[in-house]
């Protein structure tokens, strides 16, 4: 299993700290490496910095302290723009709300993970075809977001994390706002596409999710406390 | 690891702030409105402007500029102040004047009839004149004919626009008489109104030599008209009044009508002033309210800056898209407003018998400042867009 390759993402001493009387101290000195096609989930109480966590991840966020690096690359060494490019072409992010534009076509919103790459429309839209079909949505592709269910809302932002073929897909609560019969279905898409070899983080507070991913990390108080796979490289 | 960076094609950031414009339809429209009715108020107060103004130089350029009256002046213990008896012989030798005439008051009212008591007058006042009055001041003849050598000895009048009216006389079918002074008068005609002598409009003309005789009128004229040579209006109206009255020259007070109507039109400019100037406040107000809307919707729309950060879009495409989507409105608007501004100034313009005129620079300039509008109005929100740190954005949307 160890190879050359860098792993996905990997944490080192990272801290955050967000200023304020008297400053919240959201991650402390967290060090974790995810290597390529693992399924990892993050739980702990909320509050506990698990969202930070996955910000930082994500770039979407900087730390305070200590570095992030992304297949490889220190990220607190790119400027703002290049941390676009890799937020639109190496990452995938799946949000809690779903945040699908209610205006225009699944296909559309599928699309748009491609937007920012330049990418011309035919090629995204074709792109968004072929994953929506991943999806099990190919036929729901012209309807428009709030024609759709919870789940299948949810359907459709995967397949848009999923468009530009990421190094790894970042699920913030992906079902927290779903019944549980949708929420079954979505883990069971996760859990698909990880057999796939994708690289998945999942952050959930529902620990019966969490057991059944490979890999737990937890955190508390902005600690990591517990790695079930320690043994990654 | 060597990543080309984000970018999003110019089409489709049009795209994208049309989008955005058209899945709030009712909001833009009404925000676009604003700037619509600015831009039409002043489209229309330009367009409106130019041609009433083309209209009244139409009438100055048909009428002439080179009519000159001279008129008594009020001098000093003037009194009723009358021109020397010989003012139209001595004016017509002066080289320059093309064509003379003149006007004498009659002492006398005008009736319908005999029966009308006397103080009654309807404010019409008699003057008598000679047939070459219609020609020297390009009035015209609206029923009927005008004062002739022949009738200029005889009880026969001719009746101003105004007098006719309010004397009842509407056509010329059956003879009609007017009761002047103490005896009947034939009206032979009825006159158009005269642009540049309009207090002949509310009097009767008779011919001056039955107004002397039938009336006791002084020939001493009230006013005199003079068509002068175009080329030497200003230096033939330095000599008139000495040509008039040597022994007095400045008792007779010289003046050029048109330059009337050329004052009523740098009056209506001066009410353009005040009419662009509203334009502008509604103009301003149709900015803040571009600028409002997009304000709120950078506010309502964080989620979607969020995830537009976090699928890779650089803080310079969200500023762009925003500014995109302000300018977007601002210019619909603009073309709105310039449209509506035509079309007001067509139909009000034809409702007036005006020749429509569309000045280039309220169209250019309608377009340009909606523009500046859409660019002044989307800046600061864009900014304030491109700067929503996404992790916010995301989480407080």
């Amino acid at each position: 299993m160890p190879d050359s390759q860098p792993p996905a993402i990997e944490l080192r001493g990272v801290s955050k700290i967000y200023p304020g009387s008297p400053p919240i101290k959201a991650l402390d000195d967290v060090s974790v490496q995810i290597a390529r096609g693992q399924m990892v989930a993050v739980v702990g109480q909320s509050g506990s910095g698990k969202s930070t966590m996955l910000n930082v991840m994500g770039t979407l966020d900087q730390p305070t302290s200590g570095s992030v690096l992304i297949e490889g690359t220190d990220t607190s060494l790119l400027t703002d723009n290049q941390l676009s490019a890799i937020r639109g072409r190496r990452i995938g992010f799946v949000f809690q709300r779903f945040f699908l534009l209610s205006g225009i076509a699944v296909i559309d919103n599928v699309a748009n993970g491609l937007l920012y790459t330049g990418a011309a429309r035919p090629r995204r839209r074709e792109a968004a075809e072929a994953v929506l079909e991943r999806v099990g949505l190919g036929a729901r592709r012209w309807h428009k977001p709030d024609e759709l269910s919870g789940g299948e809302m949810q359907r459709v932002a995967i397949a848009r994390a999923l468009v530009g073929e990421p190094a790894f897909v970042l699920a913030d609560e992906p079902t927290g706002n779903l019944d549980s019969a949708s929420s079954n279905s979505i883990i069971e898409l996760l859990f698909s596409l990880h057999d796939e070899g994708r690289t998945i983080v999942v952050i959930t507070h529902n620990e019966a999710i969490a057991a059944a991913m490979p890999r737990q990390l937890q955190i508390l108080d902005g600690r990591l406390v517990h790695d079930t796979g320690t043994v990654s490289r | 690891m060597n990543l080309a960076p984000s970018r999003l094609r110019l089409s489709e950031t049009a795209r994208v702030s049309l989008g955005s414009l058209a899945a709030r339809r009712l909001r833009s429209a009404l925000s676009a409105l604003g700037i619509a009715i600015g831009i039409a108020s002043l489209v229309a107060v330009l367009g409106l402007s130019d041609s009433s103004k083309s209209a009244l130089l139409d009438q100055i350029g048909a009428l002439g500029t080179n009519l000159l009256t001279i008129e008594a002046g009020s001098g000093f213990g003037a009194g009723d102040a009358a021109l020397p008896e010989t003012s139209v012989a001595t004016v017509s030798r002066v080289p320059t004047v093309e064509a003379t005439s003149a006007v004498y008051t009659v002492d006398a009212g005008v009736y319908r009839n005999d029966l009308v008591p006397a103080d009654l007058t309807g404010g019409i006042s008699v003057y008598g004149t000679d047939p070459g009055l219609l020609a020297a001041l390009n009035g015209e003849i609206a029923l009927g004919s005008f004062l002739t050598e022949a009738t200029r000895d005889h009880p026969v009048a001719v009746v101003g626009a105004v007098a006719a009216e309010r004397l009842g006389i509407r056509n010329l079918d059956r003879p009609v008489r007017l009761y002047i002074g103490d005896r009947w008068v034939e009206v032979a005609g009825v006159l158009e109104p005269f642009a540049l002598a309009a207090n002949l409009d509310r009097a009767v003309l008779m011919g001056d030599r039955a107004a002397e005789r039938y009336y006791d009128t002084e020939l001493a004229p009230a006013t005199v008209y003079v068509r002068v040579d175009e080329d030497h209006i200003d230096a033939t109206r330095d000599v008139l009044a000495a040509t008039v009255d040597p022994e007095n020259p400045e008792e007779a007070e010289i003046s050029r009508p048109s330059d009337l109507l050329e004052a009523r039109s740098a009056a209506e400019s001066s009410f353009t002033s005040l009419f662009l100037g509203l334009g502008a406040v509604a103009l301003l107000v149709g900015g803040i309210g571009v600028a409002n809307v997009m304000v709120i919707g950078v506010i309502e729309r964080r989620g979607e800056i969020g995830l537009r950060r976090a699928i890779g879009a650089t803080r310079a495409h969200i500023r762009r898209q925003f500014f995109t989507e302000a300018l977007t409105l601002a210019t619909m608007g603009g073309t709105a407003g310039v449209l509506l501004g035509v079309a007001v100034t067509y139909g009000y313009s034809l409702a007036q018998g005006w020749r429509v005129i569309i000045p280039p620079i309220a169209v250019i300039g309608g377009i340009a400042a909606a523009v500046a509008i859409g660019v002044i109005a989307g800046l600061y929100p864009a900014v304030r867009a491109s700067r929503v740190s996404p992790t916010e954005a995301l989480r407080s949307a």
